[in-house]
């Protein structure tokens, strides 16, 4: 890494989902990586996510969701991100998200998108590589 | 398979050696057969009942819920047409958490993940036309169950089914959702009152209901081992039982209708010595540690038969196969009853087609292939009878080493288990990414141009979402909105007081007043709960508090 300051992810648990086991597990893996991780924990609003984006400064907005409503969340927190200056951040999501809905989360602008299965390195390296 | 060492040691997932032959000095070795007893006789190890599924075979009881309640009741029927034996809802998030469809929070989740559940006119819907003294119902809830259990009881009451006969279950265990799952809504202490004030309140009302269903199952996904999910909801079933007892209900007024949910994933012979194991200690508990004296207070009744993180999003139909797996596991472990997951679950609400698939596995077991001829078919194997007295002794272990750091109410309020589960689910997760912990068509037998077959996804309708709130605002329109303020009211003052809130509650759902407006009442007063965050325990074997 050339960069002094580590890497900053704010983690978030979108709507109100609570299967917060993979969450948990990604953020474990980004520790490891040496990444500065913020866990918003479950229930996080899209302006909840914003704030928390804000107040960390995040290079990475993560969202873990498991339970469907990725695409209802995500189409309302991306004017919100944009609003508060976070578009040049990168935008991740992973979890139970059907391969018919990646092109739709990627045009909202998650360059990331990992489902179910993915491995915890290719996320961390997908970070370190995509990082702004 | 590794097969360069055949003498190398293995541990099951408990962390208890797996040796390649036992023999009766095993057996005797591990504290001998002090333990087994006879079916239906104290300490239950072989099953609860002296002829089991030869007198009932175990209620098949599908977990189903999606979008309203008339979608519902729809997939109710297609189910008890199939032959199934029991209902287990499953309510969308928004009610799960307390919340009306028409709560800004909802939008986007009414209905996605079960059935939207707003006021008592919904369940009258959801269960039209279905024979409550015939069908039990178990409603999978637990942030808001002390509201939908009233709900449960007053529709039943206003159907004419006699009370004091109803059979049924409510999950409501709340503390297992500071673990995994979330659906909480107050914090710890408030929230252990309301199960405690539910199981007071049916032990009187509806003495054969079930209101708490205690869940390793979901500590078990986020990370346990199968001894630790089991001796933690021993101990989570203690905290509610003790609840009880400080409120002056004697012991076998309630211990009886205590019931339990256990998952089924990993080693099939570690998962039945666990259930057999688990008999004999809870009955062991509820009789050295409680006084106990009826038998039913000392039975481990359960569902068992989910275990999700068992299946796997990569080559879905080998989940039919664990599927059926899992089901003979909790055959040959005495389960009361069974819930299967479903071949497509790791992708969608399941299908007819796979609803009915996992139905059949269960109905094979019964019809065709002797699983309910002979009471505990694995009693007596020196192998079993081994690791049964092995988990029970891990099991004890892991219950005095909670007790010690403070107990699990305490554990569970300062995020101790949550850090630990998470760890040993991120250890598990590493061990499953490098190949060191098996699972087939995940880790090994792969191919890279691997051709997945399309699942069937569970169509997601927004028009549905606006129903449901239109519905809400009718029954808010044509409701007697000075009884639901009055009956409001009283919720609220004795929530500020330390009396039963059952009553109330259940007299503010027979007013049609809402599960959201009733939770906001009790969050008034109670505060909601704030989520303990830690990631440490990551080197850490044992629990240190």
């Amino acid at each position: 890494m050339t960069d002094a300051r580590p890497i900053r992810v704010v983690l978030a648990k979108p709507g109100l989902d609570g299967h917060d086991q993979g969450a948990k597990v990604v953020a474990r893996a980004m520790l490891d990586a040496g990444f500065d991780v913020h866990y918003t924990g479950l229930r996080q609003t899209p302006e909840q996510v914003v704030q928390a984006a804000l107040r960390a400064d995040a290079d990475v907005i993560a969202l873990s969701s498991m339970a469907g409503s990725h695409l209802p969340f995500c189409t309302r927190l991306k004017p919100l991100l944009e609003a508060a200056g976070l578009g040049d951040r990168l935008w991740i999501i992973g979890g139970n998200l059907p391969a018919q809905d990646h092109d739709a989360l990627r045009a909202l602008g998650f360059k990331g998108v990992f489902q179910t299965g993915s491995r915890l390195d290719a996320i961390c390296d997908f970070i370190k590589a995509h990082r702004p | 398979m590794t097969r360069d060492n055949p003498a190398r040691p293995l541990r099951n997932e408990s962390g208890i050696p797996i040796q390649p032959l036992y023999s009766a000095a095993d057996v005797e070795a591990s504290g001998g057969l002090a333990m087994l007893g006879e079916p239906g006789a104290y300490p239950f190890t072989r099953g609860i009942h002296p002829l089991m599924y030869r007198k009932q075979p175990f209620t098949m009881r599908q977990y189903t819920g999606f979008g309203n309640a008339a979608d519902t009741n729809r997939r109710f029927k297609f189910l008890i047409d199939n032959g199934q034996t029991g209902l287990n809802v499953a309510f969308d998030l928004p009610t799960q958490c307390g919340l009306d469809s028409d709560d800004a929070a909802s939008d986007g989740e009414i209905g996605r993940v079960g059935m939207a559940v707003d006021t008592l006119r919904d369940f009258e819907v959801a269960f039209d036309g279905i024979d409550l003294d015939k069908i039990t119902v178990s409603l999978t809830i637990n942030g808001a169950a002390a509201i939908l259990i009233a709900m449960y009881l007053a529709m039943a009451e206003k159907r004419g089914f006699d009370l004091k006969r109803l059979r049924g279950t409510a999950q409501n265990d709340i503390l297992k959702e500071y673990v995994g799952r979330g659906t909480w809504v107050f914090p710890v202490e408030p929230s252990i009152r309301l199960v405690g004030n539910t199981i007071e309140y049916c032990a009187e009302h509806a003495p054969k209901y079930s209101p708490v269903s205690v869940c390793g199952y979901h500590i078990r996904e986020s990370g346990a081992t199968p001894t630790q999910e089991m001796a933690w909801g021993f101990c989570i079933a203690r905290a509610y039982a003790d609840e009880v007892i400080r409120r002056g209900v004697p012991v076998d007024e309630f211990a009886g209708r205590l019931s339990y949910n256990f998952n089924i994933f990993g080693n099939l012979f570690e998962q039945v010595a666990k259930f057999r194991a688990g008999r004999g200690l809870w009955a062991k508990i509820m009789k050295e540690e409680y006084g106990a004296t009826q038998p039913g207070s000392m039975w481990l009744r359960m569902i068992a038969g989910g275990g999700g993180g068992g299946l796997t999003l990569e080559q879905p139909e080998n989940n039919i196969v664990r599927g059926a797996y899992y089901a003979l596991i909790a055959a040959l472990s005495g389960a009361q009853t069974m819930a299967l997951c479903c071949y497509d679950e790791a992708y969608t609400i399941p299908s007819e087609y796979a609803q009915r698939i996992s139905l059949r596995t269960m109905q094979m077991l019964v019809e065709e292939m002797g699983l309910a001829e002979t009471v505990d078919p694995l009693g007596g194997s020196f192998y079993i009878e081994t690791l049964t007295n092995q988990m029970r002794a891990e099991m004890e272990r892991i219950i005095a080493e909670t007790d010690a750091a403070g107990g699990i109410v305490k554990l569970i309020a300062d995020g101790t288990i949550q850090s630990r589960v998470s760890a040993q689910a991120y250890r598990m997760q590493r061990a499953i990414e490098s190949g060191a912990f098996p699972k087939v068509g995940v880790n090994r037998y792969r191919s890279a141009t691997e051709e997945e077959h399309a699942v069937e996804m569970h169509p997601y309708r927004a028009d549905d979402a606006r129903a449901q709130i239109a519905s809400l605002q009718q029954v808010r329109n044509e409701r007697d909105s000075v009884a639901v303020a009055r009956a409001l009211q009283r919720v609220e003052a004795d929530a500020r007081t330390g009396v039963n809130l059952m009553p109330a509650i259940v007299a503010a759902v027979k007013a049609y007043a809402s599960v959201g407006e009733i939770t906001t009442r009790l969050v008034g007063v109670f505060g909601r709960y704030q989520e303990p965050l830690r990631f440490d325990h990551r080197d850490e074997p044992e629990l240190a508090a």
